[in-house]
């Protein structure tokens, strides 16, 4: 045992719905506010919505409502505890899809309800950072994360986790993990395009990084400064494609996928790197499905080395969405005894990133 | 015996604590139906909360669950089934799944065997036919009025349902109920609009609750595969 378990503590249970995995996690939090991860169980629907390219939103649903209360239960099996013993709840209230968001609201307010336990409707973004305390301790304040995955592409400037959140930049049209999955159709690569396109550029090797000179969105000096774009990058992509297939040339899957990760990875670096100087902030946090990419976390390292920036990625498996990272900020607004949210309050799929729990 | 009663699958927010007996029809004791098609998730826990402090019940007394599994528009269905799910898991409760258009059944007075609709969005309904004392015998099904008719003619007539009873859209709805032109259409005469109730529901799972069997898995009854379609190739973006 550690000195911190000693302390009275409250154990949480977090659970998350708001995309295409069912989590539930179990965040154990001490007197002085440190995070310990007690369990962690993730249900995937992602092979259900692999053949339509996306998630499908009503297949979502359907999956979170079959897995819920098996996610929950095995929890707490891993966790060796049972519902009585969790002194709080936080489920993700939004954002997110709202008929999936719906099915873990509703389960939260029934276990906290049927147990009485004290109920935070919180917000699925503040989770990805907050996650990240369970690996690398307590959070700087301030401290500046990107976000980048399938649904999200945002730059926060987060003052404290447990009460201030702010959006300082984010992406004008594809998250950076929607621009993965169109490349990789292009290239024939499977759903999710991440795993593949990374797998590609890295055998690929360094040199073929910069084989195909693909456009840096919204870098010009009048572009907005925090903001990023991936649609251009794609069509450039599809452009170089077809333009090779019409050449009746063979098209060089390993350079493109390389090429486009570097595009992304160089703009996604850049933007967070510069932001964080220009706001005297000494730690980056990168979270999210995409922050498990290779060249993201190679570029990012080297970026915060060179500008004197702490860097901090969560391992890969807390990056994706999942339970633990809701019941992480829930154990966040615990120790700052933040009021729970009221009984009447439901999902939200455009819950404002400043809003960290719902009233 | 004490139940919970959960049904979301109409507009109708279904949330009652029920006494079930040996013998006898089952007895709300607390619980009245609040019309809100889009804030089942903020509303139902709330107000199962709500019926059992009227009914002066702690949840940790009950001792089942009754739970309608549609058919019914998904979102608001799934919000039901999840509630009741981890009420049960919470309170080491059986949940018993019932149809939703069987609560309906078991709470109407027929002169002879009867159709039970409900809105299914789409211009089409949810619908199941039953013998006069409530048993089902066809459906559940989700048809276009005019198939339906067609349905209902090839049905025998033993069985065929002479009259009509169900719920399209909650009292007061600025369209109408909507249920006097289904009847039109269907050329049955109307019984009226009937949501389902805490004690219809736990009614339709009597038997089995009385003979003490565990409940069936709880499924939701979609009747239909989501929208999805797989798709094509990417689109050109050059301009040849
Ligand atoms: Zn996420």
């Amino acid at each position: 045992m550690t000195g911190a378990s000693a302390e009275a503590s409250a154990l949480v249970l977090g659970i998350e719905t708001s995309c295409d995995e069912t989590g539930a996690g179990l965040v154990e939090v001490f007197g002085d506010g440190r995070v310990r991860l007690v369990a962690d169980v993730v249900a995937s629907s992602v092979e259900q919505h692999a053949r339509f390219g996306g998630v499908v939103p009503e297949i979502a649903s359907r999956a979170h409502l079959e897995a819920l209360t098996p996610t929950v239960r095995r929890a707490l099996v891993d966790a060796g505890c049972r519902l009585r013993d969790v002194d709080a709840i936080a489920v993700t209230a939004g954002p997110g899809l709202a008929g999936a968001l719906m099915v873990g609201v509703a389960a939260a307010k029934a276990y906290a309800a049927a147990a009485d336990k004290p109920l935070y409707g919180v917000n699925h973004l503040a989770g990805h950072v907050a996650v990240d305390a369970l690996e690398h301790g307590p959070l700087p304040k301030p401290c500046l994360a990107l976000l980048v995955s399938g649904g999200h592409t945002q730059l926060l400037l987060v003052e404290d986790v447990a009460s201030s959140v702010r959006e300082i930049g984010s992406t004008i049209d594809d998250a950076a993990g929607e621009a993965y999955d169109k490349v990789a159709r292009l290239l024939d690569l499977p759903y999710p395009g991440g795993p593949p396109i990374d797998r590609l550029a890295r055998a690929a090797g360094a040199a073929a990084r910069d084989s195909i000179a693909f456009p840096r969105g919204l870098t010009g000096p009048r572009d907005s400064r925090h903001d990023f774009s991936f649609s251009g990058l794609k069509t450039a992509v599809a452009r170089w494609v077809e333009g090779r297939r019409a050449a009746g040339e063979p098209v060089d899957v390993a350079s493109v996928a390389a090429s486009f990760q570097e595009a992304v990875a160089d703009v996604l670096t850049a933007k967070a790197v510069r932001a964080a100087a220009e706001l005297g902030v000494d730690t980056l946090v990168v979270s999210g499905g995409v922050a498990a990419n290779s060249r993201l976390g190679e570029l990012a390292a080297e970026r915060c080395a060179r500008a004197g920036i702490r860097l901090r990625v969560p391992p890969p498996r807390l990056c994706t969405d999942n339970g633990a990272m809701i019941a992480a900020l829930g154990a966040h607004l615990v120790a700052a005894g933040a009021p729970p949210s009221a009984p009447g309050f439901g999902a939200d799929p455009a819950l404002p990133v400043g809003t960290v729990v719902v009233e | 015996m004490l139940l919970l009663a959960i049904d979301t699958a109409t507009p109708a927010i279904v949330s009652g604590v029920v006494e079930l007996e040996d013998a006898g029809p089952p007895r709300v004791l607390a619980g009245e139906p609040v019309f809100a098609a889009r804030s089942h998730a903020e509303l139902l826990t709330p107000r199962l909360r709500a019926a059992a402090t009227a009914a002066g019940v702690e949840f940790g007394e009950v001792d089942a669950l009754v739970c309608g599994v549609g058919p019914g528009p998904f979102t608001g269905l799934r919000v039901g089934m999840v509630t009741a799910a981890a009420l049960g898991h919470a309170l080491g409760r059986p949940v018993h799944p019932v149809g939703t258009l069987d609560g309906v059944a078991a709470g109407v007075v027929s002169p002879g065997p009867f159709l039970v609709v409900s809105d299914a969005r789409r211009r089409e309904v949810y619908w199941s036919a039953h013998t006069s004392d409530g048993a089902r015998v066809e459906g559940p099904g989700v048809a276009r009025p005019d198939e339906l008719r067609e349905q209902l003619a090839a049905m025998p007539s033993a069985t065929r349902p002479t009259h009509l009873v169900g719920n399209l859209r909650p009292p007061g709805d600025a369209r109408g109920e909507g249920m006097a032109e289904l009847a039109d259409q269907l050329g049955l005469p109307l019984l009226g609009t009937a949501f389902p109730t805490p004690d219809g529901l736990v009614a339709a799972a009597s038997a089995e609750l009385r003979a003490g069997r565990p409940p069936a898995p709880l499924v939701p009854r979609y009747l239909r595969q989501p929208d999805a379609a797989e798709p094509r190739s990417p689109k050109r973006v050059s301009t040849p």
